[in-house]
């Protein structure tokens, strides 16, 4: 078993060294071919002399051939070295600066979402067909149409400006504050999750109705089990394989660049925000450091995913994981 | 083996389903005994109401969507009535059920022991050690080889036949009375088939279990059962011991039912008979006799339901729902039989 988990993690390992190149490459070229893209004009300043153009060029390498400034970009980023073209600060420096603010919405929003699509998805299939179950449905959908950038935006104005409740935007170190951290992040936390309590209560709601139609729950009921351990042990867990599944996926990705909106609104100066600036200016560095780490968080999620999808049904396999 | 209590005495019992088209009757005044140490057989096609009896027993068809009437007394309890705290007290406890499908019957996200383990604790106060322990035993009892290592497998690790001991080793795991057995050996090949009911009959006989063998296969009958029912469209059409039902069956559906098996000690037909028709639907079923539709000797009687009773004053045991005159049963049925046999092919 410990040899089949490691010869998974060896094949991950490499798909993944894969993946962040095929990214790399593709938002490497992508940024040669955007139209007003050429950095050296862009950092030569308003009204430039072509000596000065050419000066820069020379200087940062752009006049070297594009897999030479692939190559040199590549190098730069893992010894840690990259600079933004615009702002000269270390790229790296300021990812690991805006990961804690990153991490602190996602995990708080993930742990939300879950918790309150579960307790709303159990009810309705508890209660499906009823007029409860219609009003949970009706509420899932509006807050599956309801997009991040407007709820956020109302939020920050009437909730955060006008009834000054919540702080309207910004951040606080936990380090400096527990609370203040906390009553920063209650908004953005919540206009985040919205889309995904409403997802999920949804697609956990079906799992559940087609789980109690299973033949095993109908031997847990024959063996005389009360209804709540039918419930909990029975059909609960088995609904919510799927469920945790997609949970990893969409934590990843809320890391990886998923939540660039929210952060955004809310000027939580996470690394989101940073990516949805640096494209603003068209920053070279700064979008291929954050892409990759986005790239990295998602095909790592992805792994856990697998691993723990294998954990909780026994019929799964690993890709490599030989019988037992 | 003769009839000692009834263990089970079920009267009148009807279960009806709304459903979207109008109420189905799925089953309409079944009444049946089982006593003690007993294997009764209901016998009938898909969709003649026997699992929904056999269900109906357990509580599991109970819902907002379903009318259940009439009685079904076992031990000291009356099924129908009794609260489903009640029930769950007894259901896998006193009365445990085995199902069709033992591929999808065992939950596939928790070791065997592990299911039969959570069964014996739902119902008595023993350590979990004590538990496993008695779930390998039974594991063992029912032929599950190498008990000890396989009670840590998975459902899916197990082979249909394995899977179905598994069902029966928790079904016995608190050494129940009555054992409701709904089709176990539909979804297995030929020769596990003959292993589980194999395994039945010896639990029958050595340790005195009731079994209700709900089943269509007539061959699994003759195996096993002492008495058989058969239904037909939610209504028991003949009832009898094993032999009256085989060798002096007095209904016509049982005539059709048991021409349409091949004997291995009688002629050998050109073509396999086959009773006309299709079996009514329970949205709307014909008056009177059920069977009256597909049946060749019907007559204007037959429009009346006929009651399930002794017709015969030789066989006071041998009950049918049948309106024709008993004494030219057999010659109606031998005709039939002549006729099945001169079929062209």
């Amino acid at each position: 078993m410990s040899s089949d988990l490691a010869r998974f993690a060896i094949r991950r390992l490499l798909s993944m060294l894969a993946v962040l190149f095929a990214v790399s490459v593709v938002v490497f070229l992508i940024f040669n071919v955007v139209p007003n893209g050429d950095p050296a004009v862009r950092m030569a300043g308003k009204i430039p002399t072509e000596t000065q153009i050419e000066a820069i060029r020379e200087e940062w390498g752009f006049d070297e051939p594009l897999y030479v400034q692939y190559a040199t970009m590549m190098k730069n980023l893992f010894t840690g070295e990259t600079v933004s073209y615009f702002t000269q600060q270390d790229v790296v420096e300021e990812i690991w600066k805006g990961l804690p603010r990153t991490l602190s919405l996602a995990v708080g929003a993930a742990l939300i979402w879950m918790a309150f699509a579960i307790a709303l998805g159990l009810y309705s299939a508890l209660r499906a067909g009823r007029f409860s179950d219609r009003v949970v449905t009706v509420l899932a959908l509006i807050g599956i149409s309801m997009p991040v950038f407007w709820l956020g935006a109302l939020m920050s104005y009437y909730l955060g400006y006008k009834a000054g409740i919540f702080p309207a935007s910004g951040y606080v170190e936990f380090s400096d504050d527990p609370f203040q951290w906390f009553w920063h992040l209650v908004m953005p936390w919540t206009a985040l999750s919205i889309l995904f309590i409403g997802f999920y209560s949804r697609v956990l709601r079906s799992d559940i109705l087609e789980t109690m139609g299973e033949d095993y729950v109908r031997t847990a009921r024959a063996k005389g089990l009360s209804e709540r351990r039918v419930l909990l042990k029975h059909v609960l867990r088995n609904s919510l394989i799927p469920i945790i599944t997609l949970w990893g996926l969409d934590f990843g990705a809320v890391i990886g660049g998923a939540a660039i909106l929210t952060e955004t609104v809310f000027n939580l100066q996470g690394v989101g925000q940073y990516a949805a600036d640096a494209i603003g200016q068209l920053d070279l560095p700064p979008i291929m450091a954050v892409t990759m780490f986005g790239a990295f968080f998602i095909v790592i999620f992805n792994t856990l995913v697998d691993i723990a999808y294998a954990a909780l049904d026994p019929r799964i396999r690993l890709e490599g994981e030989t019988s037992r | 083996m003769s009839a000692r209590d009834p263990l089970l005495a079920v009267r009148d019992l009807a279960v009806s389903f709304n459903t979207e088209e109008g109420a189905v009757r799925a089953v309409d005044g079944v009444s049946l005994e089982l006593g003690a140490g007993e294997v009764l057989a209901v016998v009938g096609e898909s969709g003649s109401g026997k699992s929904v009896t056999a269900m109906t027993l357990m509580g599991l068809t109970r819902g907002p969507n379903a009318a259940i009437s009439g009685t079904a007394g076992f031990e000291d309890t009356e099924l129908v009535a009794a609260s489903d705290a009640e029930l769950r007290a007894i259901r896998g406890n006193r009365m445990a059920m085995i199902f069709q499908d033992p591929m999808s019957s065992l939950d596939p996200v928790y070791r065997v022991a592990d299911q039969i383990v959570e069964q014996i604790q739902a119902h008595r106060d023993v350590g979990a050690a004590e538990a496993r322990e008695r779930a390998i035993e039974l594991l063992d009892a029912v032929g599950i080889p190498d008990a000890e290592k396989r009670a840590d497998s998975y459902p899916h690790e197990f082979s249909g036949g394995m899977r179905q001991r598994a069902m029966i080793a928790m079904a016995l795991s608190l050494e129940p009375s009555l054992l409701i057995a709904d089709e176990p050996t539909t979804a297995l090949d030929v020769t596990v088939q003959a292993q589980i009911i194999e395994l039945l009959r010896d639990l029958n006989r050595r340790r005195d279990l009731s079994i209700l063998l709900i089943t269509h296969d007539i061959g699994v009958v003759a195996e096993i059962a002492d008495r058989v029912a058969v239904m037909y469209a939610g209504r028991i059409v003949e009832y009898g011991t094993l032999d009256e039902i085989f060798y002096d069956p007095q209904h016509p559906y049982t005539w059709g039912l048991l021409a349409s098996l091949t004997r291995i000690d009688r002629p050998r037909p050109q073509r396999l008979p086959q009773i006309p028709g299709m079996p009514p639907s329970l949205l709307a079923p014909p008056q009177g006799c059920h069977f009256r539709p597909r049946c060749a000797h019907a007559f204007d009687r037959c429009l009346e339901v006929p009651a399930l009773e002794p017709r015969r004053a030789d066989a006071p045991a041998h009950l049918d729902r049948c309106w024709l005159e008993p004494a030219r049963r057999r010659e109606l049925r031998e005709a039939d039989a002549r006729d099945a046999l001169e079929q062209p092919r």
